[in-house]
């Protein structure tokens, strides 16, 4: 049984392959990075695995079982959460409530017991709240519990973000650049952050430009060029892979 | 069903859906350059054709209307500095809710100035039994007149955006707002433009059809609904699409009173609309792909 | 939070008291009309926060839902089924015990049917054209969901005042009382007007207790982050789109209801109730309230309606609505009573021009 399994996607808007035949495997309890160069199709690929985007062909499985073609919510209920490279907290809500939303899936008052209040919604809510709190206690921010999460600092509101994807309790967490607008030693801690939260048992794929945060932390290395998957190992077999360094690290004078 | 009253509501429809299309071309335009619908279009026929009808009282008509044309662009004008112009980046549902308010104000201004009359400019030419006989069909010259004008409007409106300066600047505008402003043109006054030249089409859409259809101070929701839904139709910011929507709903319009009482006529349009919405909301001509590309 | 909002509603529930206190102290009694009238227009206004201000969509055809409601139970209790009394399924209907003889103003013999079956079935209905038309249009955005409801109400509007069986420009009249338990009726009868206050703010307090308490729950809390950003909210697992229909048939039974009541309260509905105005006046009373804050509308709902009931606005009625809809949208788009403005000038100095839409 493979944990997640991707089979061949493809994507293309108008004549563009965005992505093309990409497939690729990922293991229980590992860190697994997507990188590539500018326009090589790591946020579509992302996409299209959480069903953001809809592929024109290939399949996704997690667990074995198919989740392509499936809404986003529904992938997210799967146990697939996902963050998002420019922040999408809900303005207008603390950061408690935006991790709240996180628990959203492991709790099912709905409209007729919320307008009713019933009692045992009460134990719900209480229960919503005190596991969001000890994720963002495990975070690091609890005390800004009751801050407007937009007006936090930027690396915080990454933080947050991190957070409500991990009160989904995912078995699977999607990164899309955890890094990007971060410090060098705020990028330093998110590593740290992203190795605990693989240590607590969730696998973590990412998408990452910040190369001394991939190489450090992964344990498998997708890269894409132009929509095509050239390389997929180790991290210290990609950096000796010569394709790689052709079409990337050469590029990037590294 | 016999040729002749075949081809009457056929006449009939094709002049109703030109006005249609003049409408919304006057969506399509300020849409264009602000990615807004004005909810008030509808409200510029109606003053067009409000201030003809009163200024028909002391000029003769081609002034009156060529003054009521202008009056209404003013007014166009000072709605778009007065309600418009300053607010930055303001969201869709606040310039929805504005544009309708706007459209209430005029209406009930309309209502004060003048009263609920319904009002008409005298046909063109000829008086409403004057009909001119083509290969068999009886038609209004009134009819003729609006195709006419209608015509030449679009012809126009094509010249303007294809080979003027200022054309060329509004459609740069459209396409991306801020490469056209590193450029050198003031968006903002492109828009003020916009609502002016849309005003001015919508009044003088409203002098033209006042003898057939008649105007009153709240003729412009009726003509709203109906131009946005061919706007729709034929892909928003879509003008020359618009011209075939219009006749398309215009005539469609006209053969549905055969099978539906006229009162109904109104909400067979709008049913439309919601179909095209539901199905199609990339219109009839437009693609899918354009429309995901586009900003509400 | 939760005594806040006990708080809140025993507010209110003092305040329903005292105004009837005090209108019989002053021998003022006549205001409880208008007042009861606008207690169910605020039904209608809640229920429309709840969805523009937290699921964050526009609806310009409320007026229909009302409509629906109101014309759905006047049809019934005043359509007399008395020739077709012969007829298998007006026997059936008979039998079970949901029809009712009565007499019209004149004297004739009518057999209609129970308020309480055509109350219910009023909001069957409208349940149901609330699931139907809500699936397709929430789908649409933007200026394309505002066209479409408002396409929704107008063609509502047509429907009625083009049907002979709606009485066309003259609407339906001679409705019932409608008696919910013996002895307590809905109508406008000068002897129950303390009564019908009562009913009708009734309801407005029930209305508020279980919309108050929704907006404070896990569903409230989803509405919300779905108005913050449809993608984010997606990708934590909320189902968006049933979310958003659940929201626009739960405000449209809500309208209905008010709908039925007032009707039955009036003695009859016209087709002013379904027209374009009354949809923008509803939208308006929300915008003003501060879309998202359920007492700002049930206050400006209550206020304006006894107003413009009363007359204050006289022939300026319609332009009032329109102007104050201008006004709040250019200076206070999140409303009056958030006292934004304020709060924005405060925030206007270290923040520089990054107000995005």
């Amino acid at each position: 049984m493979e944990f997640l399994k991707v089979n061949n996607l493809c994507r293309s808007f108008g004549g563009l392959k965005a992505v093309n035949d990409v497939s690729f495997t990922l293991k229980e309890n590992t860190i697994k990075a997507i990188i590539g160069p500018n326009g090589a199709g790591k946020t579509t690929l992302f996409n299209l695995i959480s069903g953001f985007t809809p592929l024109n062909q290939g399949e996704v499985f997690f667990n074995d079982n198919p989740i392509h073609g499936l809404q986003p919510y529904q992938i997210a209920a799967n146990g697939i959460s996902r963050t998002f490279q420019n922040l999408k907290l809900f303005p207008g809500m603390t950061v408690l409530e935006n991790v709240m939303i996180g628990r959203h899936t492991h709790s099912k008052s709905e409209f007729l017991s919320g307008m009713l209040n019933l009692p045992w919604t009460w134990a719900e809510e209480k229960k919503i709240k005190k596991d969001s709190l000890e994720i963002m206690d495990y975070l690091g921010i609890a005390d800004h519990a009751g801050t407007d999460a937009t007006s936090l600092a930027y690396g915080q509101q990454r933080i947050v973000e991190l957070a409500r994807a991990m009160a989904c309790e995912p078995k699977l967490l999607l990164l899309d650049e955890p890094a990007a607008g971060l410090n060098m030693r705020e990028t330093a801690d998110m590593a740290k952050l992203i190795t605990r939260i693989r240590d607590r048992g969730i696998t973590v794929l990412l998408v990452e430009h910040d190369m001394s945060l991939v190489m450090n932390i992964s344990d498998e290395i997708l890269v894409l060029c132009y929509g095509e998957k050239i390389a997929d190992d180790a991290p210290l077999a990609v950096q000796q892979n010569d394709e790689v360094i052709r079409v990337y690290l050469g590029e990037d004078d590294a | 069903m016999n040729i002749e009253l075949f081809s009457q509501y056929l006449v009939a429809g094709l002049t109703y859906g030109i006005i249609y299309s003049i409408v919304a071309i006057g969506f399509n335009i300020i849409y264009n350059t602000t990615g807004i619908i004005n909810f008030a279009q509808g409200e510029f026929v109606m003053i067009g054709g409000m201030t003809a009808v009163t200024l028909y009282n002391f000029m003769p008509m081609p002034l009156a209307i060529a003054a009521a044309v202008i009056i209404t662009m003013i007014i166009g004008a000072l709605i778009e500095i007065v309600f418009i112009r300053w607010l930055v980046s303001p969201s869709v549902l606040r310039m929805i809710i504005i544009t309708i308010g706007i459209s209430i104000i005029t209406r009930e201004i309309a209502l004060h100035v003048w009263d609920e009359k319904v009002r008409a400019l005298p046909y063109f030419t000829g008086t409403a039994v004057t009909s001119i006989s083509i290969g068999g069909v009886h038609i209004s010259p009134q009819v003729i007149w609006v195709v006419g004008i209608c015509t030449l409007v679009v012809l126009v409106l094509n010249f303007f955006f294809s080979y003027t300066l200022l054309g060329k600047q509004m459609r740069a505008c459209s396409s991306n707002r801020n490469a056209a402003r590193l450029c050198g043109i003031s968006a903002k006054n492109m828009v003020t433009l916009s609502f002016v030249l849309s005003a001015g089409i919508g009044a003088l859409a409203g002098c033209i059809v006042s003898p057939i259809t008649y105007v009153q101070y709240d003729s412009g929701t009726g003509l709203a609904i109906k131009g946005f839904t061919v706007a729709v139709l034929g892909g928003l910011g879509n003008s020359m699409a618009a011209v075939a929507a219009g006749i398309i709903l215009g005539v469609l319009e006209s053969f549905s009173i055969w099978i539906m009482p006229t009162a109904f006529k109104d909400a067979i349009s709008i049913s439309i609309l919601l179909l095209i919405l539901f199905v199609r909301p990339g219109g009839i001509f437009g693609n899918k792909e354009a429309l995901s590309l586009k900003e509400f | 939070m939760k005594k806040t909002r006990h708080l809140q509603i025993l507010i209110l529930i003092v305040t329903v008291i005292s105004i009837q206190l005090l209108t019989q102290a002053t021998d003022t009694s006549y205001y409880l009309t208008q007042l009861t009238m606008s207690a169910y227009y605020s039904l209608v206004i809640i229920g429309l926060s709840l969805v523009m201000g937290y699921a964050g969509q526009i609806s310009i055809g409320h007026a229909g839902f009302f409509a629906i409601g109101g014309y759905m139970s006047a049809l019934l209790t005043t359509h007399n089924l008395l020739p077709y009394k012969d007829s298998t399924f007006v026997l059936i209907l008979s039998k079970a015990g949901l029809l009712v003889s009565r007499q019209d103003l004149y004297g004739t013999d009518l057999l209609t049917v129970h308020p309480w079956v055509s109350c219910i079935l009023a909001i069957v209905i409208t349940i149901v054209i609330a699931y139907v038309i809500g699936g397709p249009v929430l789908k649409l955005k933007g200026h394309y969901l505002a066209m479409a409801t408002l396409g929704f109400g107008i063609i509502i509007f047509r429907i009625v005042l083009g049907s002979s069986i709606f009485g066309e420009a003259d609407g339906l009249s001679d409705v019932p009382a409608f008696a919910l338990l013996p002895g307590i009726e809905v109508s406008g009868k000068m002897p129950v007007r303390v009564l019908n206050y009562y009913i009708a703010w009734t309801m407005v307090v029930t209305g508020m207790v279980l919309l108050s308490n929704l907006v404070n729950s896990r569903i409230g809390r989803a509405l919300r982050s779905i108005h913050g950003s449809e993608d984010a909210a997606n990708a934590m697992g909320v189902n968006i789109s049933k979310y958003k229909l659940h929201t626009f048939v739960l405000s449209a039974v809500f309208a209905a209801v008010a709908g039925v009541m007032l009707t039955h309260y009036n003695g009859g509905i016209g087709p002013s109730e379904a027209s374009v105005m009354k949809s923008v006046r509803y939208v308006a009373i929300v915008a003003i309230g501060g879309m998202a804050n359920l007492w700002g509308a049930l206050i400006m709902g209550v206020l304006l309606n006894f107003l413009s009931l009363r007359g204050y606005f006289g022939s300026m009625d319609d332009a009032i609505f329109g102007g104050i809809l201008i006004i709040i949208m250019l200076f206070a788009p999140n409303g009056l009573l958030r006292l934004e403005i304020l709060g924005r000038l405060k925030k206007a100095k270290p923040k520089t021009g990054t107000e995005q839409a």
